[in-house]
């Protein structure tokens, strides 16, 4: 079994307003040294796959065609064996 | 279709779907056509003229907004039907599902103001020439309701260019005396885009509702030049 962690955030170009928003908050506690937030959603997927190889296509697969949207957000993941 | 009988509208249902009564009244009560609900596990659209992709949150707007019904088995058909010329439009929610379908250009991001935001705002008609518009004169300012959270339209300049070249924007965000400026752009989209077409132009999507503004009682009616467009463009076909 494989387990990768995926990361889905907004392209760079694109401004993440609620990013901005909580970089403000940040500010406002007095943490001045940070600089930029972005925000994306972090998802898990469980793959009973034979290898690695295959679990990385299968999410790859996955992000291009459903968990990300290409046109305004970038992805990356990580593949771990789990048992 | 001769003139004398009635278009036939097919509206998808998908769960979390929440204007599709309210598109279903229009087009059977007020437009006098004949309506029907079709369930998004349908692998048929029957014989629909029209197909409309009503406004709500289809499977809880989870992962992006249209993400997940643009995969419902239903899908299938509205792409094809789209394909062969089928006049296809999708209101609020239903444009995010063509824009995740790929039958629009572009996305759309979390309104600007990170608010939801629900009003009646004004729209400009920039282009007439259309089977959604045809009932509009170039310029027309239709006051019609926006109710979305995830609305500000974006597209790579590429896209853009693309869109003034074949006159696909159809709507934009304006005053009530058509000026189009940012104080009048209530989510931050490109350009103030409200509602685009295919370069065919047979596939429109725009966010405000034109189903909740056909009847004065609700506000405005300007709506119905919309429904009223695309039964002519049918009839007269």
């Amino acid at each position: 079994m494989f387990q990768s962690n995926i990361t889905v955030t907004l392209r760079k170009s694109i401004l993440d307003p609620q990013g901005k928003a909580v970089e403000h908050a940040i500010h406002s506690l007095g943490y001045t040294l940070v600089e930029d937030v972005r925000i994306g959603k972090h998802i898990q997927l469980s793959i009973n796959s034979p290898s690695k190889e295959e679990a990385e296509r299968i999410t790859d697969d996955v992000c291009k065609k459903l968990l990300a949207n290409m046109v305004m957000e970038d992805y990356t993941f990580t593949v771990e064996k789990v048992r | 279709m001769g003139a004398m009988s009635k278009v036939k509208f097919g509206i998808v249902v998908f769960p979390g779907s929440n204007c599709d009564h309210d598109a279903y009244n229009v087009a059977r009560h007020v437009m006098n056509q004949d309506a029907k609900f079709i369930w998004h596990k349908e692998s048929s659209l029957g014989d629909a003229d029209v197909i409309i992709l009503p406004g709500g949150f289809s499977y809880g707007d989870y992962l992006r907004t249209g993400a997940i019904a643009r995969f419902s088995p239903v899908m299938k058909e509205v792409v094809q039907f789209a394909k062969n010329g089928g006049t296809v439009i999708g209101i609020c929610n239903g444009f995010q599902i063509l824009l995740e379908a790929g039958l629009l250009p572009g996305v759309m991001l979390r309104n600007s103001s990170l608010q939801f935001v629900c009003k009646f705002i004004y729209l400009k008609v920039e282009n007439p020439l259309t089977r959604f518009t045809s009932q509009c004169e170039r310029g027309e300012v239709l006051k019609i309701p926006i109710a979305h959270g995830d609305g500000n339209y974006f597209a790579d300049a590429g896209t853009i260019a693309s869109l003034h070249e074949h006159n696909q924007i159809v709507f934009r965000y304006c005053s009530g005396s058509g000026e189009i400026d940012d104080v009048a752009n209530p989510n931050g989209s490109l350009l103030n885009i409200a509602g685009i077409m295919n370069e065919e132009g047979n596939v429109l999507g725009m966010m405000p509702h034109p189903e909740r503004a056909s009847e004065p009682m609700l506000g405005s009616a300007d709506g119905k030049k919309i429904f009223q467009s695309m039964i002519e463009s049918l009839v007269l076909s």
